[in-house]
């Protein structure tokens, strides 16, 4: 925290700021004039198009919008901004692909559990985190058995799953399982035994160094060889596996930077204590390493979040593949940006979401007064 | 006496620089022994490989009866009962005063959290700063850090400290509060051995002290027959530079 600054906002106060920060000199002042001019008019623009002069559920006739056509935008051309109504109409597909309607309530209950899942991983001070770290132990099963369906519940095999339910669902249990094997491999590729290491190094560098679209057809294609005859896994599963494995392989190297930084002072220090390997590497070595590893571990999920749109090659819909079908569909085709703001702005927030975590992390475990 | 240290003819390369070279040493119960020398001279690796932060390649370590080996349950078992200090301190910093030195008990000799923090505290009185108990590392002054690096090792019970240049990455002003705290141990009976260049220091504690050259102990007195009545000339140089400056 710097000293000088007070959490009180006075108008006084900002005054003083923007003399000093805006309006300094004349160039300073010319360009301040500049830049807010060009913010506003581009900021009036977009909230005109997406708020002021965008067409919801009904067009500006008041006409409930089944199709294009019926889009302000498309009756009187230039007028009228946004025509939201295909994310309304088709809210079902982005939410949830091609999931049964009536089966929808089970995918809900899921994402409203996703966040207790979390809470207790994410924040270590919170009251009673031991019963919400069993939850997040449990939730895996219970999430599978409501997506998936078994005794009780009818099955929704994966081929219907879609949208941002697909993207979560590789997003999240991606980074989930990469996040132990990268650690492993991390340590591996650090380890004295030379087979460890270099099964660690020539995994993390195969992996690092073919493209996920590649990883991604391979594991549609390969995956079935290694299992036996009869067993067909589904192609979710096949794309988790090749998600999973590319995450833990950049998630490795990311760790590894930071196994790196720690002085080899602080393993000997453990060592004369008496501590063994393991629990100088999880008392000692990881806590350090990870903490400095945090911006670029947090960097790697953020790619992968976004890298699960890649699915789409391998015939699944992920929230940008449902975007694009959306757009195919001749009754709604040619609402571009509509669909594509959508599905940035989704994106955009679950992304944003890890990256200000990442820095609440990184404030929240300084311990030295620098 | 009882032996605690023995060290024969210990020999040590790093790659194909010859850092040990026949070291003989013996250490008995309760014998304070300072180790000095130029720099390069192999006066840290030679304390270091008697817990194996170094290994040797050569010759014979045995603490306490046990000889050092590959052996992990050995090294494991030395490391519990040999405690050491470093010249940077190496404290964790990501953990808290209390929890430094609570670790190795909890972790090690699996104490409960509640004795293993009163321990914690007794070592904080003795090392003259309880009321930092809760502070982190980065906030403490050097000495009052190495204060702390020494309670830590103390909180195992060791029988045996050992000391890498304990005062010399501290400003002048606190080398006096970690020496008065390492008198306190020699004082008490701990069996220590100190490199440093603290010669006020080694004339007060100091059982034995050792010069060392070149990978070699040139010489192993008394401190009084070593600094007065130094037998060879490498020593005689050494302490002509070290004490009239």
């Amino acid at each position: 925290m710097t000293p000088n600054t007070s959490p009180y906002l006075s108008p006084n106060k900002m005054l003083n700021w923007s003399k000093k920060n805006l309006f300094s000199s004349w160039v300073n002042t010319i360009m301040t004039v500049i830049a807010l001019i060009f913010l506003y008019e581009v900021g009036t623009f977009f909230l005109n198009w997406a708020i002021f002069k965008a067409d919801f559920i009904n067009n500006f006739r008041g006409e409930t919008i089944t199709d294009r056509t019926f889009c302000s935008k498309n009756i009187e051309v230039g007028q009228h901004g946004a025509c939201w109504a295909i994310i309304f109409v088709r809210f079902h597909q982005f939410m949830y692909g091609f999931y049964p309607v009536e089966e929808a309530w089970r995918v809900n209950l899921v994402y409203a559990f996703l966040p207790f899942a979390l809470i207790g991983v994410l924040f270590d001070k919170l009251p009673l985190r031991r019963v919400f770290l069993y939850f997040t132990f449990a939730f895996p099963f219970i999430a599978y058995f409501m997506l998936y369906g078994g005794p009780g519940l009818s099955v929704v095999a994966t081929n219907k799953w879609g949208g941002l339910l697909v993207t979560l669902f590789l997003g999240v249990t991606g980074i989930a399982m990469a996040f132990p094997l990268s650690i492993l491999l991390a340590l591996g590729r650090r380890s004295n035994m030379p087979i460890v290491k270099s099964i660690c190094v020539v995994f993390i560098e195969f992996i690092r160094g073919v493209p996920l679209i590649t990883l991604l057809f391979t594991a549609n294609v390969m995956l079935p060889l290694f299992l036996p005859e009869g067993v067909k896994p589904d192609n979710l599963l096949r794309a988790l596996v090749a998600v999973t494995l590319f995450q833990s392989a950049y998630m490795a190297e990311a760790i590894r930077g930071g196994l790196q930084a720690i002085p080899k002072g602080q393993i000997e220090a453990a060592q004369s204590l008496g501590l063994n390997y393991w629990q100088t590497t999880r008392k000692i070595i990881l806590p350090q390493a990870l903490k400095i590893a945090i911006p670029p571990i947090v960097n790697t999920c953020i790619g992968l979040f976004k890298d699960t749109s890649l699915v789409l090659i391998i015939g699944l819909f992920d929230l940008l593949g449902i975007g694009r079908a959306a757009l195919s569909d001749i009754t709604w085709t040619k609402l571009y940006y509509e669909v594509y703001v959508f599905v940035s702005l989704i994106f955009f927030i679950f992304c944003f979401g890890m990256s200000r975590y990442s820095l609440y992390l990184e404030k929240k475990l300084k311990t030295d007064n620098s | 006496m009882e032996q605690v240290i023995q060290l024969e003819k210990v020999n040590k390369w790093f790659d194909d620089f010859h850092v040990l070279k026949d070291i003989d040493l013996t250490v008995t119960k309760g014998q304070k022994i300072v180790v000095c020398g130029p720099s390069g001279s192999g006066k840290s690796t030679m304390i270091r490989c008697i817990n194996r932060l170094e290994a040797h390649q050569k010759g014979q370590i045995v603490v306490h009866g046990t000889e050092l080996t590959n052996d992990l349950k050995n090294i494991d078992m030395i490391r519990k009962n040999v405690g050491m200090v470093f010249q940077q301190f190496n404290l964790f910093p990501h953990l808290s005063v209390i929890d430094n030195i609570t670790l190795a008990p909890i972790w090690v000799k699996k104490l409960p959290k509640k004795e293993a923090e009163n321990i914690a505290m007794t070592y904080l009185e003795k090392v003259k700063i309880p009321e930092q108990a809760q502070k982190y590392p980065g906030q403490l002054s050097g000495g009052q850090q190495q204060r702390v690096a020494i309670a830590r090792s103390l909180a195992m019970n060791p029988d045996i400290m050992l000391f890498d240049e304990p005062t010399s990455a501290l400003d002048p002003e606190m080398i006096k509060e970690v020496l008065d705290v390492m008198i306190q141990l020699a004082e008490e009976g701990m069996t220590m051995l100190v490199v440093t260049h603290e010669m006020g220091f080694a004339k007060t504690v100091a059982d034995q002290m050792i010069f060392m050259d070149e990978g070699r102990i040139v010489e192993q007195a008394t401190p009084d027959e070593f600094f007065n009545n130094p037998k060879s000339d490498r020593t005689k140089l050494f302490l002509s530079q070290i004490l009239n400056h």
